[in-house]
């Protein structure tokens, strides 16, 4: 049984993981939610530890993983920006500031850059709606962005 | 004298800068006899952070205070003399936004402290379960029937008649969810409420239970709201110790537990039977519909899942009357209903206004109109499953059904204002790109049939579409509709299918003449100096990113439209107003 992980300190964390939580399988999305919390993104040892100590197969696991957004099975950047665009945002011009973050970041939505810094994430609506164009910088909300703004923003976030 | 300092601590209060006022009245306020509390949003997001004064009972309003203005405020407090600037109510603009309001869902909002459970009592909350208790269950669902309210969600169904199934159903085991998945783009009313009121919801959830028999209860609540998961977890944990949930209720001998489940992102489980299976811990996927919930929902037992803003008028309408709340109506619509007005409006908020009242009152009274300058186009109700009503129908009234048959839907509450800077294929595209990516997959019809939607839309706005594309277009809306098992299918197509009808030319437009009307549509558009208007300051030049302008210093510049991104950033930049969009 053992041997399905690589290590027994996975195992303990498992163990730790799924005492907290719980290890029924109505509990699998609050499971994937402590492992992401502790980790940064579904690690896949961890999920198969869990899987191990709960008798709940990895495949189910993954399957739910893979259907609600909130999940990620890369490790977060430094840095995480959400780009809004909920309708408002939208309406107000999130589009032109979404090009502008992944021209300044060299990479597209959903990804995070090869240096580890940077995140960027496209997010539905952060219900600021009053602030339109918005950005979440590490949880932290910035409202009626402009393209020179963001990118000094994440100048700043760079050093 | 007493002295309360009051500070909103809503998520848009926060993101103004409400903490920071916040965390300076905190460090400065001293051992006087000044109090320091907060309450969250109380809807007139515009004037965020907003910050009251309350001195011997009587209330001033600030607005836009930041830690400078805190700093004359705590002065003004000391001295006995507050600042006369800043005062909301005595600016026109805030008496218009209030004006028509009529406040029953968001009765506390902005106005308690939700983290105290005795502020709510205080206001008469759990009076209306006190209530509910002396009476049967029955009695309770009569006098909701009677009241008239419907489910907030959207979908409009008469709240006491869903009761009814439920307590009509067979089993000893029932459940009572909450519908706190607020998915919809530009929507924030029940993020408001949970984060303003909690205790209402709470309230509303147990006169629910009471009425219908159900003994468990959960409130599915989105992990995007972080602060509302936190206050309602605070306020359940304060109604426990208070035997508001429990075992053996006020020695009632009910018994009513209540979870936090916690959303992980899929707009499809707003849909009931999908956010059943999402609290079984499974892929939120809907299911064929009979069973309802109501004979099978949660763990295969009977369920009623209402939303938030539908719970928080329950225990409003035990405590005053059902005529209270019916006494505002239109047509088949009692009550009141809570709208999040954003877009392209001068005031922008949270509001609450009684059946009947006009989108026009809305968004001119209350809004203010145009906050550009440019004319109003459009608003979009009910988000992704909802439709764009033209400024034409403006004056139609806030009715389920009036609203229905213009195309839309009435919705949870998103209203977004656009004005003639918004192109409304590009609108049409980005609520069907929304859908597309939130179809669960089930239905063939949406997974595909929404993609087919899609490119065309895309083809289009690349200035590639045909004539015929706007056929094929109107069948894929139909049949998706048609064929989809769920909600989100179902209704997938109304914002094609709203602008093809009311903004078709503009369609047309960009098939045909290979123009997009409202200069958004990039392919479709050039951008041009106007030479008289150009004083040659080079400013455009130089945040150009691909080098397209040239020209030399005091002569108009030109753009060579062969390098040209169309990014604007030359007409962000132009001080002179002399780049256009053609």
């Amino acid at each position: 049984m053992k041997d399905k992980c690589c290590c027994n300190g996975v195992l303990d964390e498992a163990k730790e993981v799924v005492a907290h939580i719980g290890g029924t399988k109505d509990r699998i999305i609050p499971l994937l939610q402590e492992i992401q919390r502790r980790r940064g993104y579904l690690a896949e040892d961890l999920v198969n530890g869990v899987a191990e100590v709960t008798g709940i197969k990895p495949a189910e696991f993954f399957s739910v993983g893979t259907f609600y957004s909130q999940f990620r099975f890369t490790p977060l950047g430094k840095n995480i920006v959400k780009m809004c665009k909920g309708t408002a945002c939208f309406v107000a011009g999130a589009d032109p500031l979404i090009d502008a973050a992944e021209s300044y970041l060299g990479i597209k939505s959903g990804e995070t850059t090869p240096d580890g810094m940077f995140t960027l994430e496209i997010v539905s609506c952060l219900g600021c709606c009053s602030l339109a164009p918005v950005v979440m910088i590490n949880g932290k909300v910035y409202g009626k962005m402009t393209r020179a703004r963001l990118t000094q923003l994440l100048e700043e976030y760079r050093k | 004298m007493k002295t309360d300092i009051i500070v909103g601590l809503g998520s848009c209060g926060i993101a103004s800068g409400a903490q920071e006022v916040y965390d300076f009245f905190e460090k400065n306020i001293g051992g006087s006899d000044v109090a320091l509390k907060k309450t969250s949003c109380i809807g007139i997001c515009f004037q965020e952070p907003i910050v009251e004064v309350v001195i011997n009972g009587v209330k001033t309003a600030f607005g836009k205070v930041d830690t400078a203005f805190a700093e004359k405020l705590l002065a003004g407090v000391r001295s006995g003399r507050l600042p006369e600037t800043n005062r909301i109510f005595d600016d026109e603009g805030t008496k218009s936004f209030v004006g028509p309001q009529v406040k029953i869902a968001l009765k506390n909002c902005g106005k308690i402290d939700p983290e105290n459970i005795d502020e709510y009592i205080a206001t008469g909350g759990y009076e209306g379960i006190k209530k509910a208790l002396a009476m049967t269950g029955d009695e309770v669902i009569a006098l909701l029937k009677e009241s008239g309210l419907k489910g907030r969600g959207g979908a409009g169904f008469l709240t006491g008649q869903k009761w009814a199934f439920l307590k009509g159903a067979k089993g000893d085991k029932k459940y009572l969810v909450c519908n706190a998945d607020e998915g919809d783009p530009g929507a924030f009313m029940d993020r408001a409420i949970l984060e303003g009121d909690p205790h209402s919801v709470i309230e509303g959830m147990l006169i629910g239970a009471w009425a219908t028999g159900a003994d468990e209860g959960y409130i599915y609540c989105r992990a995007e709201y972080p602060l509302a998961l936190k206050r309602l977890k605070i306020a359940i944990e304060a109604a426990e110790k208070r035997n508001l949930l429990g075992d053996n209720i006020l020695g009632s001998g009910k018994n009513f537990v209540l979870h936090v489940k916690e959303g992980a992102g899929a707009f499809v489980c707003g849909e009931e039977t999908a956010l059943i299976a999402s609290i079984e811990g499974k892929r939120g996927m809907p299911h064929l519909r009979p069973p309802f919930p109501a004979e099978s929902g949660v763990n295969s037992k009977p369920t009623n899942i209402n939303n938030v803003e539908t719970y928080a008028n329950v225990p409003r309408i035990l405590t005053s009357g059902a005529a209270s709340f019916n006494k505002y109506s239109y047509g088949q619509s009692f009550g009141t209903k809570v709208f999040a007005l954003a877009g392209k409006v001068k005031r922008v908020g949270l509001v609450e206004v009684p059946m009947g009242l006009t989108i026009r009152e809305i968004v001119e009274k209350i809004g203010g109109g145009s906050s550009t300058g440019l004319p109003l186009k459009a608003v979009q109700m009910g988000g992704p499953a909802g439709g764009c009503i033209p400024e034409s129908l403006f004056d139609t009234p806030i009715d389920y059904a009036s609203i229905g048959a213009t195309g839309a839907i009435m919705g949870s509450g998103g209203m977004i204002v656009m004005d003639s800077s918004s192109c409304m294929v590009d609108v049409a595209k980005y609520f069907l790109q929304f859908t597309q990516a939130e179809s669960c997959g089930k239905c063939t019809f949406c997974r595909i049939g929404t993609k087919r939607m899609m490119e065309i839309l895309e083809r289009i706005t690349q200035g590639e579409g045909t004539m015929e594309d706007l056929a094929l277009l109107e069948e894929l809306a139909d049949v998706v509709g048609k064929s989809s098992l769920c909600g989100l299918g179902q209704l997938a197509p109304n914002p094609v299918k709203t602008t093809l009808r009311y903004f078709r030319d503009e369609y047309i437009a960009h098939i045909k003449d290979k123009k997009c009307p409202a200069g958004v549509c990039k392919p479709l558009i050039t951008i041009e100096i106007e030479k008289e208007k150009c004083k040659g300051c080079t400013a455009c030049s130089k945040v150009c990113p691909v080098q397209a302008i040239s020209g030399s210093v005091k002569q108009p510049h030109v753009i060579d439209p062969a390098k040209c991104i169309r990014c604007k950033m030359c007409i962000e930049k132009c001080k002179f107003g002399a780049i256009r969009v053609i």
